[in-house]
Formats: structure tokens, C-alpha cells, sequence
């Protein structure tokens, strides 16, 4: 029972993945995207805990020295989020493209090669 | 949208630009930053975008694109100004000159404003980039599917 | 036929997700990190700055930041260029 944020985080990339296989619409497909970068980013920023650590900053911490928690995972999933944003907003332009010019939104059915 | 929802974010619209420039200027001693800051931003041009109906910004498109270059290019100009010792050197942290005056004491402390170099400089640079990227991205998307079809 | 193939390979990739992060060191154990003990001790002398997640974002690591406002600054010329009026 000790390594619960790694096993939530495990198990929020479990449904991500299974929302990818199960659904055929495009903005479903983009949501279960969205959901495996979610996990991925909580699972990386819980791996710089130490226990009994307070945050990072030194304006007003509280004035006994306790020790840190590491902040360099912190530092690269602000990076990875900014990331998952981009590639969340260039998947629903293209979507409302396809729907303009297609009139559907069911990944099955968009596969042909039209003139 | 109805009287309701206009009138109250006529009022919440101040409040949460003044929230998200205290939450970019001081990023250097609370948590926050750039990215956060223009995040939030960016909510408010949602909110504008929903309240009122898409077809009244659509001019301001053409403002907030060059202000996006400008944010960059702020940025890189700013990295390259250390470029006598290395890459990305923060020349300004330790000078007295604009945002250089030392740490008031070294531990916990009360922080100080003119502290962190070139830190605040790069947090406005980005905060207008991602302000202006963001916003630009949210009038553009809600204003595409109403057109025709 | 498939459709079983299919099944099990799902339920193998689940089992491993789950199970490797319980067999994982114990959360917050203690971990060797001598960058991240340089970067608490020293931020406050040679950066000014009292945010340390901040200073090794701009400073201690500002080209990671330069490729990430480069990834923003793509994706928002990549939307622009999609979503425009095409005349006729």
C-alpha cells in the first residue's frame, strides 16, 4: 500500500490506452490521448518525493530545517505538460478540418482515398 | 448568452488579469512562472470567448499573432545576451543593476522583488508568448465550425 | 481466434503496468541525487532567486525551455495554418 500514486498514475495510462482501442470517434480518440499524457505527467512528478520534505521554494518556509523534495522532476513535467497541450490542440484542428470536408467523424469510415 | 452571465463576467474579467500578472511578475519567489501565468490568462479570453459569442474578436487575431513573435524573439535576445561565458548566462544576477540585487539573507526569508537576474525578464517574455499562442489558438477554433456547413 | 489473441495481449500489457509500478522502490524512499542537492544548496548564492524549480527552468536549464517555446510557437503556426478562409 505504499506506492499508491504510482499504481493510480498506472492505472489512469490503463484506461487512457483502453479509451484508444474501444472507441471509434476522433474527439474520443483525442480525449483517451489526453488522458495516457495525464498519467504519465502525475507518475513523473511523484517520483521526487522524499519523505517528510516540504517544497522547494525559500519564501517563507517554515524556519527549522527540514529537508527538500527534489525538484528537477518538477522542472521537466512543466515542459512535458506545455507538450501534451500542443499536440492536444494541432489533433482537434485537424479533427474539425475532417469534419468539414468528410461531414463524419467515425474513424472507420474516413479511410478511402478520395479525388 | 443571457444578461446574467455578461454582467458577471464584466466583473470577474479584472480580477483574473490582475491574478494572472501577480502570478507571472512573481514567479521568481511563489510558485508559478510564465507557463502558469499565461495559462490562466488565456482562461480569461475563454471566458470572453464564451460569454459573448465568438464573431466580436475575430479582429483580434491580427493584434495577437505579432505580439506572439514579439514574445519570442524577447526571449531568444534574452538568452543570447551572456554569450561572452556561455549560452544562457544570467548576467543581470548578481550586478545591482535592474533585477540584481542579492538574496536578503541566505534561508527562509521574506523575498524581494529586485532579486533573480534575468528570471522576471524571461517570465514576461514567456508569459506573452503563451498568452498570445493560446488565445489566438481559442478565437481561431470556435470561430471555424460556425461558418458554413 | 483474434479476438482472444487480442484479449490476452491487453490483459498482459495491464498486468505489467500494474504490477511494475508495485514492484517499484517504496515511494519516497531515500535516492542519491548529488544535481538535485547542488541545485537546493547553491540556487540562492548564484541565481538570486528564492524559487529553485523556477531557476533550474531559466537558468540552470533554460535550452530545454528554448525547445519547448519552440514546440508551442510549431503547434500554433500549425493551427493557424489550418484553420484559415480559402476563397472558393
Amino acid at each position: 500500500m505504499g506506492n499508491m500514486p504510482f499504481v493510480v498514475s498506472m492505472i489512469l495510462v490503463a484506461i487512457g490506452f483502453l479509451t484508444l482501442i474501444a472507441r471509434r470517434n476522433l474527439i474520443k480518440l483525442a480525449i483517451g490521448i489526453s488522458i495516457i499524457e495525464m498519467g504519465v505527467n502525475l507518475f513523473l512528478v511523484s517520483l521526487g518525493y522524499v519523505r517528510g520534505g516540504i517544497a522547494p521554494i525559500y519564501t517563507y518556509a517554515p524556519p527549522e530545517a527540514k529537508t527538500m523534495v527534489f525538484p528537477t522532476p518538477q522542472a521537466l513535467t512543466l515542459t512535458a505538460i506545455v507538450i501534451g497541450l500542443a499536440t492536444t490542440a494541432l489533433m482537434l484542428a485537424f479533427a474539425v478540418v475532417i469534419y468539414r470536408h468528410r461531414g463524419t467523424l467515425d474513424a472507420g469510415k474516413i479511410r478511402e482515398l478520395r479525388g | 448568452m443571457s444578461v446574467v452571465v455578461r454582467t458577471v463576467s464584466r466583473v470577474v474579467v479584472p480580477v483574473a488579469l490582475a491574478f494572472g500578472a501577480y502570478v507571472i511578475m512573481h514567479g521568481h519567489l511563489t510558485p508559478g512562472g510564465g507557463f502558469q501565468g499565461g495559462a490562466v490568462v488565456a482562461s480569461v479570453v475563454a471566458l470572453l470567448v464564451v460569454a459573448f459569442g465568438a464573431e466580436r474578436w475575430r479582429r483580434w487575431t491580427h493584434v495577437l499573432l505579432p505580439l506572439e513573435d514579439t514574445g519570442a524573439m524577447a526571449f531568444v535576445i534574452l538568452a543570447f545576451l551572456g554569450l561572452g561565458a556561455t549560452f544562457f548566462r544570467n548576467v543581470l544576477a548578481g550586478s545591482g543593476g535592474l533585477f540584481g540585487a542579492p538574496v536578503p539573507w541566505p534561508g527562509p526569508n521574506p523575498g524581494a522583488l529586485n532579486t533573480a537576474g534575468t528570471l522576471p525578464l524571461m517570465n514576461w517574455a514567456v508569459g506573452l508568448k503563451v498568452i498570445a499562442g493560446l488565445g489566438a489558438v481559442v478565437i481561431l477554433l470556435s470561430l471555424f465550425g460556425r461558418e458554413d456547413g | 481466434m483474434k479476438r482472444w489473441f487480442f484479449a490476452a495481449a491487453l490483459l498482459v500489457l495491464v498486468g505489467y503496468l500494474l504490477g511494475g509500478s508495485v514492484w517499484l522502490r517504496p515511494f519516497g524512499g531515500p535516492v542519491r541525487s548529488d544535481m538535485d542537492r547542488y541545485f537546493i544548496e547553491n540556487a540562492q548564492a548564484e541565481v538570486a532567486a528564492n524559487n529553485v524549480v523556477t531557476a533550474i527552468v531559466f537558468d540552470y536549464r533554460g535550452y530545454d525551455t528554448l525547445g519547448e517555446a519552440t514546440v508551442l510557437f510549431a503547434a500554433v503556426v500549425g493551427v493557424v495554418l489550418m484553420l484559415r478562409k480559402v476563397k472558393g
